[in-house]
């Protein structure tokens, strides 16, 4: 079942960050050609494999809680309409405002209009996939707010008007030299000594944003978690920008997609063992905050939660692809993926890049939005292996690329290339032809191992990424005609 | 119809007829059968990899303990209003209810704690009297948090077991850290660069 057969929408073009103006393998020439990008990303994937292998290492029943946190996240999703209604009514009780929002636009408008009910004119932001997706700072720039980016990642980008490239490690694709630069030209008053010592970097941080932290009136967070049973949202962090939004300001508006509930408080165990492991590699991030609701005289007394679909029902109706649902944004997926190692994550024009984004994007915008991607992986399995809850992405990206080619309602040139092909190779006599002629290929080869990357086109679509080797001077049939007689 | 009413439309149409609800295995470890001193080593071993300093003392020395803990850090100490008095540094102010902000004026901050996790190297603050509102935790750049052998369990299940879902809680694994850039850990960021603890046991 599809979700344009049942009339579910996908996430709205012209708003968010889920779509790239270019497809993958244009963009993605690009950025191979950009030695100092492979070399920033090719040292920290390294690092932060390292360091997840040896920490999984540690917990021996890694293999249980793994099955526990895909078996819950499908739990989650057989039952996700009550256990949101559960969590609404627990929020509720406990003095949060809840608030539901069909697609980006929406969510926008409705944090738009809350920050301008407390007449402020600027907001600190923790990290947060979701309001990335949905564009939340244009809009909320649009209407004359401040949105100001406090995760040190995410100021680097914000700072260095840029984009983000990694789910975890936003500016995974500058290094401390670039960061240097950038933090140089673009924060007042910075030491002019600053050095590219990245405890320094650090540093600088904390004194450009302390200031901001005390001042703050809202504040607008993610969610890594929610628990329906008790209304209890987790925001799973380390350097302490989180605690600072989530408990200094007066208000706090907290974004989260539908799909990032559990049912119980019992299943954080799994999640809090799962996630840190397999995200920056620590057995535990520094800093994790829970909280149910308003506490009177301990942080924010105005809470509100926007629940976000944009496109995630859409995913949810299609029954291979809804386990990217599962998904806890840990970024273990794109650390182990030779194909993002090397392209880095503008390439993927979404803000969920990797292989969890080469599955989710295109679901969440319907696969015509975001064809390409699909596409972009070996199907290797690195990411299957790592995943804590184990999403089987290689499964559901040659399920994609089926849909897509399902959805053609004019013949490709690739379809009619397989059409020929399927003929040749079920008459005999049309197969010999067709591998004496393809002999010719060596003429074009001069003795090189693979033909010449650069065919004429319709040919080139196929030849640009791929290596045609160079024909066998004898066939396999040949050979054993030879050999041992007809 | 409202939004609350499309999206879960839209929900149960996406999911067609319902399934038996499926049986969630929990066959990971639950418990932690480590003797204690043991549990209480790994703690050590944990925090300390993670950049905290760890002073071990007798129930009855952790007064002097944390006095010592705190030697050499200039400005005043804020204590969470439940506290033990034992425990307090001479000079220490308690926890008022100031305004949040206003807590950056003091040096370090002295709070118990509700749970600790050994083989993860956590402590989880509950906001109660002992540990404190959130901010006293965060602002103050020195951490001291006092644990004492009851509270150390050995695994995350046994830990998160023990909390009040319905309290705001803050877990805290080592001093305030990044891994953003080259995905480098460095200590100290927005919270507290020091983490103090101060662990008590027989």
């Amino acid at each position: 079942m599809t979700a344009v057969f049942l009339g579910i929408p996908t996430a709205p073009a012209g708003v968010g960050n889920l779509r790239g103006d270019r497809s993958f393998p244009d963009a993605a020439r690009d950025a191979l050609r950009d030695g100092q990008l492979r070399a920033n990303l090719g040292h920290a994937t390294t690092t932060i494999r390292g360091k997840r292998a040896g920490v999984v290492a540690e917990v021996p029943d890694w293999a249980e809680l793994r099955e526990a946190g895909r078996a819950i996240k499908a739990a989650t999703m057989a039952r996700l309409d009550e256990h949101l209604i559960a969590l609404e009514e627990q929020v509720t009780a406990r003095g949060g405002t809840v608030h539901w929002a069909r697609d980006a636009t929406e969510a926008n408008q409705i944090v738009t209009a809350l920050v301008q009910a407390t007449g402020a004119t600027e907001v600190v932001k923790v990290k947060s996939m979701a309001t990335q997706e949905i564009g939340l700072n244009e809009a909320l720039e649009a209407a004359g707010i401040e949105a100001l980016e406090t995760d040190l990642a995410e100021l680097i980008v914000q700072l260095g008007e840029d984009k983000p490239s990694h789910i975890l490690v936003p500016a995974i694709h500058k290094n401390r030299a670039e960061i240097r630069e950038i933090f140089a030209r673009t924060i007042p008053g910075v030491d002019p000594h600053l050095t590219d010592d990245p405890r320094k970097l650090a540093m600088a941080a904390r004194e450009h944003l302390r200031e901001r932290f005390l001042r703050a009136r809202v504040a607008v967070s993610g969610a890594n978690f929610a628990v329906a049973e008790t209304g209890t949202l987790a925001v799973v962090e380390s350097e302490g920008n989180g605690r600072m939004c989530l408990t200094l300001p007066q208000t706090l508006i907290t974004v989260m997609g539908i799909e990032k509930l559990v049912p119980t408080w019992r299943d954080l165990e799994v999640f809090l063992q799962l996630l840190p492991r397999s995200s920056t590699g620590e057995r535990m991030n520094p800093y994790t905050s829970l909280w149910a609701g308003i506490t009177p005289g301990d942080g924010p007394q105005d809470f509100h939660l926007v629940l976000l679909d944009n496109g995630r029902t859409a995913v949810l109706a299609d029954e291979v692809g809804r386990e990217a649902l599962h998904c806890i944004r840990c970024s273990a997926c794109l650390n182990v993926c030779p194909v993002y190692e090397r392209t880095g994550g503008h390439a993927y024009g979404s803000v969920y890049p990797g292989p969890i984004g080469a599955v989710l994007s295109p679901q969440l915008t319907g696969v015509e939005d975001n064809a390409s991607l699909p596409y972009a992986s070996s199907l290797c399995g690195a990411c299957y292996d790592v995943c804590p809850v184990a999403i089987d992405i290689p499964s559901i990206l040659v399920h994609l690329r089926a849909e897509h080619v399902e959805a053609q309602t004019r013949t490709t040139p690739e379809a009619a290339a397989f059409r020929a092909l399927s003929k040749v190779m079920s008459h005999p006599r049309l197969w010999r032809l067709a591998q004496r002629a393809a002999g010719l290929g060596r003429f074009l080869a001069r003795g090189r191992p693979t033909l010449p990357a650069a065919l004429p086109p319709p040919a080139s679509a196929w030849t640009r990424t791929r290596d045609l080797p160079t024909p066998p001077a004898k066939t396999f049939t040949q050979q054993w005609a030879e050999e041992h007689g007809s | 119809m409202s939004a609350r009413d499309d999206v879960l439309a839209r929900i149960r149409t996406a999911l067609g007829t319902q399934q038996p609800p499926t049986e969630v295995a929990r066959d990971y470890r639950t418990t932690d059968d480590r003797p204690l001193p043991e549990l209480l080593d790994v703690l050590t071993d944990r925090l300390e990899d993670y950049q905290a300093t760890v002073h071990r003392c007798a129930p009855d020395a952790i007064g002097p303990t944390v006095t010592a803990a705190l030697h050499g850090i200039p400005g005043d100490v804020v204590v969470a209003p439940g506290v033990p008095a034992q425990w307090r540094p001479a000079g220490a102010i308690e926890d008022d209810g100031r305004p949040a902000v206003d807590l950056t004026a003091f040096a370090a901050t002295l709070t118990g704690v509700t749970v600790a996790v050994a083989e993860t190297g956590t402590l989880v603050l509950d906001a109660s009297p002992i540990c404190g509102r959130r901010a006293l935790s965060l602002l103050p750049d020195v951490l001291v948090c006092v644990v004492t052998a009851d509270q150390v369990v050995g695994s995350v299940p046994e830990g998160l077991a023990r909390l009040d879902p319905l309290r705001p809680l803050t877990m805290i694994s080592g001093p305030s850290a990044t891994s953003d850039i080259e995905l480098q850990r460095v200590e100290g960021v927005h919270g507290p660069r020091t983490l103090l603890v101060v662990l008590a046991s027989d």
